[in-house]
C-alpha cells in the first residue's frame, strides 16, 4: 500500500517537474526568438525542410479529404435536397476545422517527430552541451530558427490545404457527381466570412506553437525522460511522446478554440 | 608555486538515490596538466560537467577563476565559459555541419571578425592539426581520430585559458592515441593553457601530469606524481593502483633517469 502511495508520490513529482520543464523551455525558446544575432539563413533552411518540403504530402491530404468532404456530403445532402449547399459545407469544414487540425497532424508526422529526433540525438551526442561550452545559447541558435519556421509554415500549409481541399471537393462533387458548378462555388460566396477564414488561421498560430514547442522540448530534454536516460531509447520514447503529445494537445486546443471563437 | 584556477569545495551531488560526489575537495592549479581518473562510474565527468556549470552542485562551491559558476547567469556565465575549451568524449561536433563550419563556429558566434579572417583562421588551424583538404567533409565522413583533431581544433579557435579533455583516447588506437597526447603537448606549449585530462588510460596518460586526482567511493584524492600513488597507505587507492598500473609503473621522468644510469 505504502509503496503504491510512493509510487503515486512519484509520478506526481515527476508530472509537476516535467511541466515546469516546459513551461521554462517556452519561455527560453521565446527569448531566444529575439537574441541577436538572428540566423535569416537557418530560419530559411528550416522553413523549406518544415514547410516546403510538406508540400506534397500537404496537397495529397487536402485533395482527398476535399474529394471525400464533396462524397459524403453530396449523399447527405442530396437526403433532403440540397446538394446545392455542398460547396459550403465542404468550404466551411476545411477552413475552420480539417484544414488547420490536417495540416497540424500532417506536419508533426512529417517533421515534428524529425525535429524531436534530430535534437534527441544532438543532446545524446552532446552537441548541445558543446554549444553551451563555446557560450553559445542552444535556444537562440538551435531552437528559435526551428519555432519561426514553423510559425511560418503551418499557417501557410493550412491554406493551401483548405484551397486545395476545396477543389478536391469540386473534383468529387461537381465534375464526378454532376453537382451544378455556379452553385458550390455561389453557396461558398455566400456562406463563407472572413471570421470562418481567421478562425481557421488563429487555429493555425496556435497549433504551429504546440507542435514546434512540444517536438523540440521533448528532444531537448530527452535526458530527464523518467526511466529512459540517455541512448537509443530515450530518443525513441522522446519521439514517440512529441507525437503523441502534440497530436493530442492539438485536438484538445482546437475544441477549446472553437468554443471560444465560435 | 601556481595559484589554484579551479577549487572544489566540499561539492557533493547525487543523481536519484545514488550519492556521485560526496563532500569532494581538490583543487586544479594554473598552467599545470591535472589528471583525473578513477574507475568509471566514479564521477569524473560529472566533475568535468560542474566545472563547466552545465550541472550543479547540491550543496558545496565549485570556484572556477575564483567565481562560484552555479550562481552564474547569462552573459557573465556566457563571459566566463569564453575561457573555456572542450573536448568531448565523442568530440560532438555538429553532424549537420561540414569540418569547416564546426571549426568557424565560436568564431562566427563569439567574436566580430569578417568572413576572409575567419576562413584563413580556420584553414590556418585545421592545417596545423593535420586538417588541411578535409574542411568540406561531414563529421560523419571522418574517423575517429580525426573527429578528435576537429574537435581540438574548434576548442581551440578563442584560445582557451583553460582546456578540459573528457576521455580524449577513448575508443582510439594506440597509434592514434599517440597522435592525440602529440597534439596535446604541442598545443598546450604553443598555447599555454590549463588542461584538465578526464582519463581511463592509465598509466600512459600520468606522463603528461603535474598533478593526480584519483575519484572513488564520492571522493577526491590528490596526488603530486604516479609515484605518490603507488606509494599510498590508502587501502582503496592501493586497490586501484593495483588493478590499473601494476607494482613496477614508473613515470617518464624516472624511466628516463633509470634508461641514463644504465651503463
Amino acid at each position: 500500500m505504502l509503496a503504491h502511495i510512493e509510487r503515486l508520490g512519484e509520478r506526481t513529482l515527476y508530472f509537476v517537474r516535467d511541466l515546469g520543464r516546459m513551461g521554462i523551455f517556452l519561455v527560453l525558446a521565446i527569448r531566444g526568438i529575439f537574441r541577436r544575432p538572428f540566423r535569416f539563413g537557418a530560419v530559411v533552411r528550416q522553413t523549406r525542410l518544415i514547410g516546403a518540403n510538406s508540400f506534397v504530402v500537404i496537397f495529397f491530404t487536402a485533395a482527398f479529404t476535399g474529394m471525400v468532404l464533396g462524397l459524403q456530403g453530396y449523399y447527405t445532402l442530396r437526403k433532403f435536397g440540397a446538394e446545392g449547399a455542398l460547396g459550403s459545407a465542404v468550404a466551411l469544414s476545411l477552413l475552420r476545422e480539417l484544414g488547420p487540425v490536417l495540416t497540424a497532424l500532417m506536419v508533426i508526422g512529417r517533421a515534428g517527430s524529425a525535429m524531436c529526433a534530430e535534437i534527441g540525438i544532438m543532446r545524446n551526442s552532446e552537441q548541445i552541451d558543446a554549444l553551451e561550452c563555446m557560450a553559445v545559447d542552444p535556444f537562440r541558435y538551435l531552437i528559435a530558427p526551428k519555432f519561426l519556421a514553423t510559425i511560418i509554415s503551418i499557417p501557410i500549409l493550412t491554406l493551401i490545404f483548405s484551397v486545395v481541399g476545396i477543389f478536391g471537393g469540386y473534383v468529387a462533387g461537381v465534375l464526378l457527381l454532376g453537382v451544378n458548378a455556379g452553385s458550390y462555388f455561389s453557396g461558398m460566396e455566400l456562406s463563407v466570412v472572413n471570421k470562418d477564414i481567421s478562425m481557421g488561421i488563429i487555429k493555425s498560430f496556435v497549433f504551429a506553437v504546440l507542435v514546434v514547442w512540444i517536438c523540440t522540448a521533448r528532444g531537448y530534454l530527452v535526458h530527464e525522460i523518467r526511466g529512459a536516460g540517455f541512448g537509443a531509447e530515450g530518443v525513441s520514447r522522446a519521439t514517440t511522446q512529441a507525437v503523441v503529445l502534440s497530436s493530442i494537445s492539438v485536438l484538445v486546443w482546437d475544441y477549446l478554440l472553437t468554443a471560444i471563437l465560435l | 608555486m601556481s595559484n589554484p584556477i579551479i577549487q572544489f569545495e566540499s561539492v557533493s551531488k547525487s543523481f536519484g538515490r545514488q550519492k556521485v560526489l560526496d563532500g569532494v575537495d581538490f583543487a586544479i592549479l594554473d598552467g599545470r596538466t591535472t589528471v583525473i581518473a578513477g574507475a568509471s562510474g566514479q564521477g569524473k565527468s560529472v566533475a568535468l560537467k560542474l566545472i563547466l556549470g552545465l550541472l550543479k552542485p547540491d550543496s558545496g562551491r565549485v570556484l572556477v577563476m575564483g567565481k562560484d559558476i552555479a550562481r552564474m547567469r547569462g552573459r557573465e556565465l556566457n563571459e566566463l565559459r569564453m575561457n573555456f575549451g572542450v573536448l568531448f568524449q565523442g568530440s560532438a561536433l555538429l553532424d549537420s555541419l561540414t569540418v569547416f563550419a564546426n571549426v568557424a563556429l565560436p568564431l562566427e558566434e563569439r567574436t566580430d571578425l569578417g568572413d576572409g579572417e575567419i576562413r584563413s583562421k580556420v584553414l590556418a588551424t585545421l592545417e596545423q592539426l593535420g586538417l588541411a583538404g578535409h574542411d568540406d567533409k561531414y563529421p560523419a565522413q571522418l574517423s575517429g581520430g580525426m573527429k578528435k583533431r576537429v574537435g581540438l581544433a574548434r576548442a581551440l579557435m578563442l584560445h582557451p585559458e583553460i582546456m578540459l579533455f573528457d576521455e580524449p583516447t577513448t575508443g582510439l588506437d594506440p597509434e592514434k592515441a599517440m597522435e592525440i597526447y602529440q597534439l596535446f603537448l604541442e598545443t598546450q606549449q604553443k598555447f599555454g593553457y590549463t588542461s584538465v585530462i578526464v582519463s581511463h588510460d592509465i598509466p600512459k596518460i600520468y606522463n603528461l601530469a603535474d598533478q593526480v586526482i584519483i575519484m572513488g567511493n564520492g571522493k577526491a584524492k590528490n596526488f603530486a606524481s604516479p609515484e605518490d600513488i603507488q606509494r599510498s597507505d590508502d587501502p582503496e587507492i592501493r586497490e586501484f593502483v593495483r588493478i590499473t598500473m601494476g607494482n613496477i609503473y614508473l613515470s617518464r621522468d624516472l624511466e628516463n633517469h633509470y634508461e641514463k644510469s644504465k651503463p
